[in-house]
């Protein structure tokens, strides 16, 4: 990858491969210039002196709540799937993953 | 009856002098006549509304009213309602019908309260106008060549033109409290965990919380009544009892002390800006409040670690919008990774697609410790000064926006230059902290608010402020023209 202040059209689609997400042949050097400009204004961070600060997670050092584990929730497959855009005997249907022999 | 306040509502509803249902018919002539033009509501859900107008006057006669009750409102089309179309502001969602109803809903719902429709924003919460809706920009009705902000536009929008009395928002970064003071509005951002956050589709999970927009301070405090609280199904939702927020509101607020950071009342602020807010400082100094200068010496990190923090997790939180199970799906996807690919990449706009990029790019392999580490060790520098400002003082008062309302179009040629605009607000995200924006008066006949921040869990204190600060002025009684 390119010096990460200035993004390369190369750049775009690679990051967009990794987000799975076409863009438009068009529009990369646009992207291009934007994710630049994105990164000349978050540069600024890498010169902060963090030593010894501990990343915050959450605002109120929250701990995970647990709850036990029994099942509490009914089924609501049939309704979630009402909405899906292809399903059939309770699967989602998508284009075929295993390649032909 | 459409100008009346929400607790003027409240009472009249009490003593009968209309019905639910007359009510609900009122807002809903509102919203034809001025919809098509402002562009405020995705939806509108009168059959349904009309329905809950019935059972809450039914509910009356029984004697088993809440406060609310029978009052509409409109929700940002962020927060699922079962059985309606939650399309978040993106192509991606326009097809989906919730099967489930946010949390904050169902609390709505349990007070009776009448949703006339689902609000207009940036798709999926990522933007300053409305100007990235799939659904196009919601227009300011104090301005109709300007926007209404965001990404609560949409609700900021319905709330200025009487539409509806009060809306609900979200806000990651500034998207209740800029679009309040756009449009005139006093809009609040609870703590981190306040309100639950299930059901309200995910935009940056540590910084995102739901919140009231309203007319006045009373009116949020009664609708955060209702959204506050603990949930099993949010586990960053805060096991805290929640206090009536009304009760205190006019408590004294006399030898309460509101520090002023120096770090946002430099010459890069707008004189007219720093003179309304230096307007209203003045007020609360009549009200007995001692005014104390502070410093916030990080808060001018706040944009590049927010834009760190919250491409990273939008970029992990958008990556469920694949195709397989809801939302957008392409046509003849040839594979699997076609079809993950085009669902996505024609499902999201331009800007859901920066930063989902960016996202991408600072969470992957050798940039993680660089920039998404790093920034949230930023953030703990961020909220360490607030934490140390609020030894000192008990609230902070300082502006919401640089700016009044730009014009639709003005600032879409360079998107990044938009981002420098939330330099008041995501500070207050970044460390959790409440923050409520109120009307503090007119630049050029154009609405412009002031900012105030609590310490955690002080959403009380910041309403009495503002409520004490509406009872000595009437910025927040003033309406549009149009309406």
């Amino acid at each position: 990858m390119s010096n990460k202040s200035s993004f390369t059209k190369a750049d775009i689609s690679k990051i967009a491969y990794l987000a799975r997400m076409a863009i438009d042949d068009a529009d990369i050097a646009k992207y291009a210039i934007d994710l630049s400009n994105t990164f000349a204004l978050i540069a600024k961070i890498e010169q902060v002196n963090t030593e010894d600060i501990v990343p915050m997670a959450h605002p109120l050092n929250h701990k995970q709540r647990f709850r036990a584990d029994i099942v509490n929730e009914i089924d609501q497959r049939k309704a979630f799937q009402k909405i899906a855009p292809q399903v059939d005997a309770g699967l989602y249907l998508v284009p075929k993953v295993i390649e032909q022999a | 009856m459409h100008t009346y306040t929400l607790a003027k509502l409240a009472l009249a509803l009490e003593k009968k002098e209309f019905s639910s249902i007359e009510l609900t018919q009122c807002f809903l002539e509102q919203i034809n006549k001025y919809n098509q033009d402002i562009n405020a509501f995705i939806t509108v859900t009168a059959e349904q509304a009309l329905a809950s107008a019935a059972l809450a006057d039914k509910r009356r006669v029984k004697n088993n009213a809440m406060p609310l009750t029978g009052i509409p409102i409109a929700h940002k089309d962020i927060f699922c309602t079962e059985g309606v179309k939650t399309s978040c502001g993106s192509k991606m969602l326009d097809n989906f019908i919730a099967p489930y109803d946010a949390s904050i809903i169902k609390h709505f719902q349990a007070t009776g309260m009448v949703m006339l429709g689902k609000t207009n924003l940036d798709e999926f919460a990522m933007g300053s106008s409305t100007e990235n809706s799939f659904y196009g920009v919601s227009k300011n009705p104090w301005d109709k060549t300007r926007v209404s902000g965001g990404s609560s536009g949409g609700s900021a929008a319905a709330v200025a033109a009487r539409m509806t009395p009060a809306a609900t928002g979200t806000d990651t970064g500034g998207s209740i409290r800029q679009p309040a003071s756009y449009c005139n509005l006093t809009g609040l951002k609870p703590t981190y965990g306040r309100v639950s956050r299930y059901g309200m589709i995910a935009f940056a999970s540590s910084l995102d919380q739901g919140g009231p927009m309203a007319a006045t301070a009373e009116d949020c405090a009664m609708l955060l009544n209702v959204m506050a609280g603990s949930d099993t199904y949010d586990s960053t939702s805060v096991d805290r009892a929640v206090p009536d927020y009304t009760a205190t509101l006019a408590n004294d607020i006399n030898g309460i002390k509101l520090g002023m950071p120096k770090e946002f009342f430099t010459d890069k602020l707008d004189a007219n800006v720093a003179a309304t807010i230096e307007a209203v400082a003045k007020e609360y100094e009549k009200l007995g409040a001692e005014l104390i200068s502070i410093s916030l010496p990080n808060i001018d990190l706040a944009i590049p670690t927010y834009y760190v923090i919250a491409p990273a997790e939008a970029s992990s939180n958008l990556s469920r919008y694949d195709g397989v199970r809801y939302g957008y799906r392409c046509l003849e996807p040839q594979d699997l990774t076609d079809m993950y690919m085009r669902s996505r990449g024609e499902g999201f706009g331009a800007e859901v697609k920066r930063r989902i990029m960016i996202g991408t790019h600072l969470l992957s392999a050798g940039y993680f410790d660089a920039f998404y580490l790093k920034a949230q060790k930023v953030r703990q520098l961020i909220s360490n000064d607030f934490k140390q400002a609020f030894t000192k003082v008990n609230a902070i008062i300082c502006p919401t926006v640089p700016n009044t309302a730009f014009g639709i179009g003005e600032k879409t040629v360079d998107p990044v230059a938009m981002y420098s605009s939330d330099r008041y607000t995501a500070g207050v995200n970044l460390a959790g902290l409440p923050g409520l924006s109120a009307p503090a008066g007119f630049i050029n006949n154009l609405p412009i608010g002031f900012q105030l921040i609590g310490d955690y869990f002080a959403e009380a204190l910041l309403l009495n402020l503002a409520h004490c600060y509406q009872q000595v002025t009437n910025w927040h009684q003033q309406m549009p023209e149009c309406i």
